[in-house]
């Protein structure tokens, strides 16, 4: 579906990418990793036709810089910073769903699921709004539509748990008619959206390989937690996963998106000393 | 066309909410204000009095004004937008590159002219209002005139927010064309000839290259039509286009020089990395 031939980038003297080959399946989910200059966003941008190159990229045998129109309808991309748009959220939306060809409100429901109320900011410039908010309505926009490649870049980082959830199980609806490069500096953030992992280092790739991950993007783990002393910061942080307490807020419990489990165990570890007992079951 | 239209209208969203685009409004809304204020209207040079010593008056200011304004604002928010990430996301759209790029320029276009030519027509209406005599063909060829200089120097703006890759880059670049343009206005050109190195005609013709000292001449030439301020120049100016001819060619050459300019941009932009 998706074919990088021979893909070379040069700004000035420096090589950023130096002869990608890379074929990208149907459904397939790949997590782009590499350090800071390795070549990621580099890459996404020859396949979304922003920069010239030399070599082959194509979408179902379409070149993104001969026939933007065709190759970028069928991409969804969602930035990792937020462009600073002055023109308000209802008519982005307008916008994208113009160019798109898909009904605004279908963007509108994907937001609202993801827990934002769009008719409440729809008057707002886009640049307003909070990081959170930016990235569930740049999802919608990506969803929002019959996309068959969703390019996000760290596209959960900034959703509170609750809309990472909605967003997981918005992916899983995607995972048979569309395929998904998800790029991010670290694949802990990452490994459990994916099933194949593409390393990148000085502009080439240095790992290509699969992910075994039985935990689905719609799985939930029941989880129990039981704490030796009642810890403000931490309850803090376990409300923000919609965990119940007790009336002693010293027994708390509640369902974990299966693909956030390594986050969430990431935070758990910070208060270990606290823990006297913990599970974490699939339901 | 959709595409085109989009485009278009998400530039002028987003020029009206800019501060650049208030500012600009404000200092051209003003210059009128400031003219009606200090009763320009009443005062009488060279024989003009009445609305034709405003509009006259107010011509040279944009004259002075608007090329500057137009290519720092031009430059300062396309090159912006594509350091902040803007055209990242936009780009990744589907939108052509010929409707993104055309659209944007005409987008652009409306603000930028629709200030300066709103403030001139404010100007009318309170003179009809006011029963002062209105200098209908004056306003024309004036409104005629602001309508090419913001197309001129908005597609030097375009091609220079292509080809420069920062917006400091940009901004520089942007100064140094208009500093080049008011340098050969007079003063180089001055000097050149004074040392008597070059013909004086072709020390007219390269004047006449300078899209600046066009509409310099074409304003003068709608109160001074044997150009008499210019001194010997005139003959030249007058033998080689006659003063009709003249005021064809202030239109169409720096309308073809705004639009050969935007056409380039537009073919680099095309052919290299967009952002």
């Amino acid at each position: 579906m998706i074919q990088f031939k021979n893909l070379v980038k040069t700004f000035k003297r420096a090589r950023v990418l130096d002869g990608i080959d890379l074929n990208i399946g149907l459904g397939e989910r790949v997590a782009l990793i590499g350090s800071n200059g390795a070549g990621k966003t580099t890459l996404i941008r020859c396949l979304l036709g922003e920069y010239a190159f030399d070599g082959v990229v194509e979408i179902d045998g379409i070149d993104p810089r001969k026939n933007r129109t065709a190759v970028l309808g069928r991409i969804g991309f969602v930035p990792q910073l937020p462009p600073p748009l002055k023109m308000p959220v209802g008519q982005l939306i307008e916008f994208s769903a113009a160019l798109c060809a898909t009904d605004p409100a279908r963007i509108v429901a994907i937001a609202r699921q993801l827990g934002l109320d769009v008719e409440a900011i729809r008057a707002r410039q886009f640049v307003r709004l909070s990081g959170g908010m930016k990235q569930k309505l740049l999802i919608a926009i990506a969803l929002g539509r019959d996309a068959k490649v969703l390019v996000m870049d760290e596209p959960a980082a900034n959703l509170d748990p609750e809309a990472r959830k909605i967003f997981f199980d918005l992916l899983a609806e995607r995972l048979n008619d569309a395929t998904m490069i998800i790029s991010s500096h670290r694949l802990d953030e990452v490994s459990s959206l994916v099933n194949r992992v593409v390393e990148m280092d000085m502009g080439k790739v240095v790992l290509d390989d699969t992910v075994a991950d039985d935990a689905g993007l719609t799985d939930t783990l029941a989880c129990r937690i039981v704490l030796k002393r009642f810890e403000p910061a931490f309850a803090k942080a376990l409300d923000g996963w919609k965990l119940a307490a007790d009336a002693e807020r010293l027994v708390w419990h509640g369902q974990i998106a299966g693909p956030d489990r390594l986050r969430f165990l990431g935070i758990l570890s910070r208060y270990t000393a606290l823990v006297s007992d913990f599970s974490l079951a699939e339901n | 066309m959709k595409q085109f239209l989009l485009t278009a209208k998400l530039d002028i969203v987003e020029s009206l909410r800019a501060r650049w685009f208030q500012i600009y409004t404000l200092v051209f809304g003003g210059i009128v204000a400031l003219l009606f204020v200090f009763g320009l209207t009443e005062s009488r040079v060279l024989g003009f009095i009445g609305l034709s010593r405003l509009l006259v008056t107010y011509i040279q200011l944009t004259m002075a004004i608007l090329p500057i304004f137009v290519l720092i604002t031009t430059v300062r928010s396309l090159a912006g937008d594509r350091e902040a990430g803007v055209f990242e996301y936009l780009l990744s759209l589907p939108v052509s590159l010929g409707a993104w790029f055309w659209g944007k320029i005409v987008g652009r276009y409306v603000v930028v002219f629709a200030p300066v030519f709103l403030a001139m027509l404010g100007a009318v209406i309170w003179g009809s209002i006011s029963d002062i005599e209105i200098p209908w063909s004056m306003f024309g060829y004036y409104t005629a005139l602001l309508a090419v200089m913001a197309m001129c120097f908005l597609g030097i703006g375009m091609l220079i927010s292509v080809v420069a890759r920062t917006t400091d880059m940009a901004q520089g670049a942007a100064f140094l064309v208009w500093l080049v343009l008011l340098l050969f206005l007079d003063l180089i050109l001055l000097g050149v000839m004074i040392q008597g190195r070059v013909d004086p005609e072709i020390a007219v013709t390269l004047a006449l290259a300078n899209p600046l000292q066009v509409f310099r001449t074409a304003a003068l030439a709608m109160f001074d039509p044997q150009l008499i301020v210019l001194g010997p120049s005139a003959y030249v100016i007058l033998d080689l286009f006659g003063a009709t001819g003249f005021r064809i060619f202030a239109l169409a050459y720096p309308a073809a020089l705004g639009l050969g300019a935007a056409f380039v941009g537009y073919r680099i932009f095309r052919r290299g990395d967009l952002l």
